[in-house]
């Protein structure tokens, strides 16, 4: 049973893309998780509620995205569907194969609601702007 | 330029407010951020910090794993009695609870250092570097990680081995690779343990399990000995010297920098 120090882990990360981002909320997490990564997606989203609450993302939803299994075989130059435990080509039979989707454990995207409605009224107005972002209120 | 009607967007920036862009809205005026982060990446940042520990000190680290009680320990003791010699051996003991298998190492002359884990699964590349301090690196030729006893969890984590190796005693059945197939994919070696038992085991066949190990794509050499008996350790001990000596030379040949001692962590992690 990993998932839960995985979740910690996870949570590490959301904090600290939160905070870069100056989100005050983390609504959604979305993660890739294929089903050679070696975590179980149910155990995982357990998991979750007990690693995130008290933090940012407490009230965030979390969407687990199932990757396919897919090898690539160099013999045939062709991708084919695997199982976890057959990675052989689909064509050939062959082993010599490569995983192209299926060992992801991935953070892929999150939805965050940011600080800039409260900092609205506030005196100072010393939002760091990026060059593309820039904004006038 | 304003955030209502669109005209803050230029040509210079519209992709990033586009679908899947850095910066695109979705419903309610939230920020979608697209990552793309391994969930695992604070420990594989660990890990490659481990890996330049043992590049500055010129050790070839292998990661053992296997179930509880196919032999792993056995195998260490009988490794380091055979090449205590020749290679200059340390281990990193991996368990649950107790101090046993770091002196049953000790016994046989070679530096052990215990991670009691407590109630994590797997051994993780912050507890290998903590051990590491307790540990030191100078003179070791190899240093192996005997990794908590179990076949799903420490396959996830790599701690900044060069190798994993994993053992697959004969009293467990030859479709273990077929049922754990994460961990029998990711290993570079396959020790089919305990094969003085062959002899009274009617369900296993090497070749099965094998067979069960190509399935999963895996080219891996397998390896049938009985660290017990002495029988056909000769090839793990040969597959041994051979990677410490190229291992050497791969290092030799490529300039290294030395590890800067007062490297600072900021990597935190938890465990339940």
């Amino acid at each position: 049973m990993h998932e839960l120090s995985i979740c910690y882990g996870l949570m590490d990360q959301v904090e600290r893309i939160a905070a870069e981002q100056r989100a005050v909320k983390v609504v959604e997490i979305v993660l890739r998780i294929g089903p050679l990564s070696g975590v179980e997606p149910q155990l995982l989203a357990h998991a979750f509620p007990v690693a995130a609450a008290g933090g940012i993302a407490e009230d965030a939803e979390l969407v687990i995205e199932d990757m396919p299994l897919r090898v690539y075989c160099e013999a045939c130059d062709a991708e084919s569907e695997a199982a976890p435990n057959r990675l052989l080509c689909g064509h050939c039979g062959g082993f010599y194969t490569r995983v192209v989707s299926g060992d992801e454990m991935l953070l892929a995207r999150l939805e965050l609601e940011r600080e800039e409605e409260a900092a609205i009224g506030g005196s100072n107005n010393t939002t760091e702007d990026t060059e593309n972002t820039e904004k006038t209120a | 330029m304003c955030d209502t009607c669109g005209c803050n967007v230029t040509d210079g920036n519209r992709h990033l407010l586009q679908e899947g862009g850095e910066l695109a809205r979705t419903r309610g005026g939230r920020d979608a951020v697209e990552v793309l982060e391994g969930l695992l990446s604070a420990n594989d940042h660990q890990a490659a910090h481990n890996r330049d520990h043992f590049a500055a000190h010129g050790v070839l680290a292998i990661n053992l794993m296997s179930s509880p009680g196919s032999g792993k320990t056995s195998l260490l003791e009988a490794t380091i009695e055979a090449l205590g010699d020749e290679l200059k051996i340390g281990v990193i003991e991996g368990d649950l609870e107790t101090e046993n298998d770091a002196k049953r190492i000790r016994d046989k002359g070679a530096p052990a250092v215990q991670i009691a884990t407590g109630s994590a699964c797997h051994l993780d590349a912050h507890m290998v570097h903590h051990a590491l301090h307790e540990l030191s690196l100078d003179g070791l030729d190899i240093l192996f990680v005997e990794n908590v006893g179990n076949l799903v969890c420490p396959a996830s984590f790599d701690l900044g081995q060069h190798f994993n190796v994993a053992l697959l005693s004969v009293t467990e059945g030859d479709d273990k690779p077929a049922k754990y197939p994460v961990m029998f994919r990711s290993t570079d070696l396959v020790l089919l343990t305990k094969s003085d038992l062959l002899a009274v085991l009617d369900d296993f066949e090497p070749a099965k399990a094998e067979q069960a190990v190509r399935n999963l794509a895996n080219p891996a050499p397998i390896f049938t000995l009985s660290a017990r008996k002495g029988e056909g350790m000769a090839a793990w001990l040969d597959w041994l010297r051979d990677e410490v000596a190229r291992h050497k030379t791969a290092l030799a040949a490529e300039q290294t920098t030395p590890i800067d001692p007062n490297h600072v962590h900021d990597q935190r992690h938890h465990h339940p």
